[in-house]
């Protein structure tokens, strides 16, 4: 088998994604703002949003470091969320982490999550789900307004 | 008898394993060792004959048990060359050894003002107890810092080891950068400054013949897993006079002596510090490792580490994008080679390396001081042991040449 099974977590989309990163940047004004860390590998998100008066999301934007799946996770992340109403997203963030551990869920929410749900195959590698699912533990958390730092604890 | 390494494979069934449709290749030595089918027995023998529990009973097979537990403890001090049994004290491991000493010697010599000196290279387990030692009793912690190809910088140490030093305490050989250190010298330069001098051996004694009087170290941690022992068990060696003179760790039963309505006395050395039942069935697969590797010789063990880097690491330093940490020296290297691919954060090379059937390590390698003082967040690690071959080798340098090749071109032929 070797490498050929990589095809299906490293698709063309998510590498896209990894090398030119949308929104990967930081805002002049945000209204909330987190930064996660998965402790295990090092991965670290920045990040920010600017949500207007009725809660949509107006703006958002990450910087940090990680490997090519919570990098490209988060670019299509920001782009699934970006003008979406706080409730909207914050039911996405659900979707995903679903989706990421292999719960059934009905076409029309994978829909919404655009590229992010090419993701699905996430599952088939246990060791890399937290890589994918960080950036919409960060949107969930910084929706919420939640401050915690770390994302796990080292085992 | 002597066992010839090269037929020790077959002690390994789990070698024998394909993962993800390829022929397994276990490169995660540093993180623990496979265990032979001769450890596997000693265990399957004791729960299957004489399992009870030790020093407590009359009964025959709490004889038999507390005698394979004890000549365990006298396998291990022969193999580290201690002088005496009673200065080997079993613990839950490495870490459980390096944090008796803190709690115990530490607790009990160090004071404000005094220093602590470490490596910057230190495995989490061999930092975190002395700096919050130091920030209990106002102590400083101090680093000693590399030299360019990452060896520990002696002159550094010179300077950082004064006379308000009271405890050194460095890893024998580093879980990362793949350097040994000249542990003798530290000793020597502690003891010249009246402090005393702590060894981590849990990379060392596993790959190298390791001799505790020689070196002259006061205190020395290590931990069974590595050295194809079972898991839960580690050795801490203690000069006798300093064990002597400490407060226990824990208290409980075992551990003592007379017990007192309002106070108690401690049982003999090393007993002292081993409070409740203890881990007996994994001393005693320690000790059927320590024969293991007795009867192939830890000069053995160490010459087939070295050919193999001798092989590897030239390889791996010489194929473009391609960092390797620590020294390009081979024989500088031990057999734990901390790498990067360019672009490529090492997650990523670890999962393509696992589809190829090679298990290596990613991460910060509880060492996150020294990513820092590296500039890295994280590295990927491959790390031999006398199991390894040099096809074990072969494989892994096809693997991250095909890995390279899959992310510079974002997709493989199937095959
Ligand atoms: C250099 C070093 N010291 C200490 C330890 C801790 O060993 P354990 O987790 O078995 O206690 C390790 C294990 O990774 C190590 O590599």
């Amino acid at each position: 088998m070797g490498l050929s099974k990589l095809n299906s977590l490293y698709r063309e989309v998510i590498l896209d994604h990894a090398d030119h990163p949308h929104h990967k940047h930081t805002l002049a004004e945000s209204t909330n703002t987190i930064t996660l860390k998965n402790p295990t590998c090092g991965d670290v998100i920045n990040l920010e949003i600017k949500l207007t008066p009725d809660d949509k999301i107006a703006d958002i934007g990450f910087t940090g470091d990680g490997c090519t799946i919570s990098q490209s996770s988060a670019s299509m992340m920001t782009d699934a969320v970006m003008g979406k109403s706080k409730e909207e997203a914050l039911k996405m963030a659900k979707t995903f982490s679903d989706m990421a551990i292999g719960k059934e869920h009905a076409q029309a929410d994978l829909d919404e999550l655009q590229d992010a749900a090419i993701l699905s195959n996430i599952m088939q590698f246990p060791a890399r789900i937290k890589c994918a699912t960080l950036s919409w533990w960060a949107l969930q958390r910084a929706l919420l307004e939640e401050t915690d730092e770390t994302s796990e604890e080292e085992s | 008898m002597a066992q010839k390494l090269s037929d020790s494979r077959t002690d390994f069934p789990i070698l024998d394993q394909e993962v993800n449709d390829e022929r397994l290749v276990y490169l995660d030595n540093a993180a623990t060792a496979q265990k032979p089918n001769q450890v596997v027995d000693a265990l399957v023998h004791f729960y299957q004959h004489d399992n009870a529990n030790v020093h407590r009973g009359v009964h025959t097979l709490a004889e038999r048990a507390t005698e394979a537990y004890e000549n365990a403890r006298h396998k291990v001090q022969h193999f580290i060359h201690a002088q005496k049994p009673t200065e080997i004290v079993f613990t839950k491991g490495a870490t459980d050894g390096l944090n008796l000493v803190a709690s115990t010697y530490g607790e009990a010599n160090v004071q404000a003002g005094d220093e602590i000196v470490i490596s910057i290279m230190e495995h989490h387990s061999n930092l975190i107890p002395w700096q919050q030692l130091a920030i209990k009793k106002h102590a400083t912690l101090k680093y000693i810092e590399l030299t360019a190809d990452g060896e520990l910088d002696m002159v550094d140490a010179v300077a950082k080891i004064t006379d308000k030093t009271k405890i050194v305490a460095v890893a024998h050989a580093s879980n990362v950068m793949g350097t040994v250190t000249p542990v003798k010298q530290l000793a020597k330069l502690a003891h010249e400054h009246g402090a005393i001098f702590v060894g981590d051996g849990a990379q060392s004694v596993p790959h190298m013949p390791v001799d505790v009087t020689d070196l002259d170290v006061d205190f020395y941690a290590f931990s069974g897993h590595k050295m194809m022992g079972p898991t839960g068990i580690g050795v801490l060696y203690g000069k006798e006079d300093l064990l002597q003179a400490m407060p226990p760790y824990q208290y409980g039963g075992e551990m003592i002596g007379f017990v007192h309505r309002d106070d108690s006395t401690w049982a003999e050395l090393p007993w002292k510090f081993e409070a409740g039942t203890q881990n007996i069935a994994g001393a005693i697969g320690l000790g059927a490792a320590v024969d293991y590797l007795t009867n192939i010789g830890m000069d053995q063990v160490q010459a087939h580490e070295q050919k193999l880097v001798d092989y590897l690491l030239p390889k791996m330093e010489s194929m473009p994008g391609v960092t390797v940490y620590g020294p390009q020296d081979p024989a500088k290297h031990t057999g734990v080679i901390a790498f990067n691919l360019d672009n490529l954060h090492p997650h990523d090379v670890a999962t393509a390396l696992d589809m190829e059937g090679v298990a290596v390590r990613a991460g910060h390698h509880c060492a996150q001081p020294l990513m820092d003082y590296l500039g890295l967040v994280a590295t990927a690690r491959a790390s031999l042991y006398l199991y390894n071959t040099q096809a074990d080798a072969d494989k892994l340098l096809t693997a991250l040449q095909e890995t390279k090749e899959f992310f510079n071109h974002g997709t493989v032929k199937a095959e």
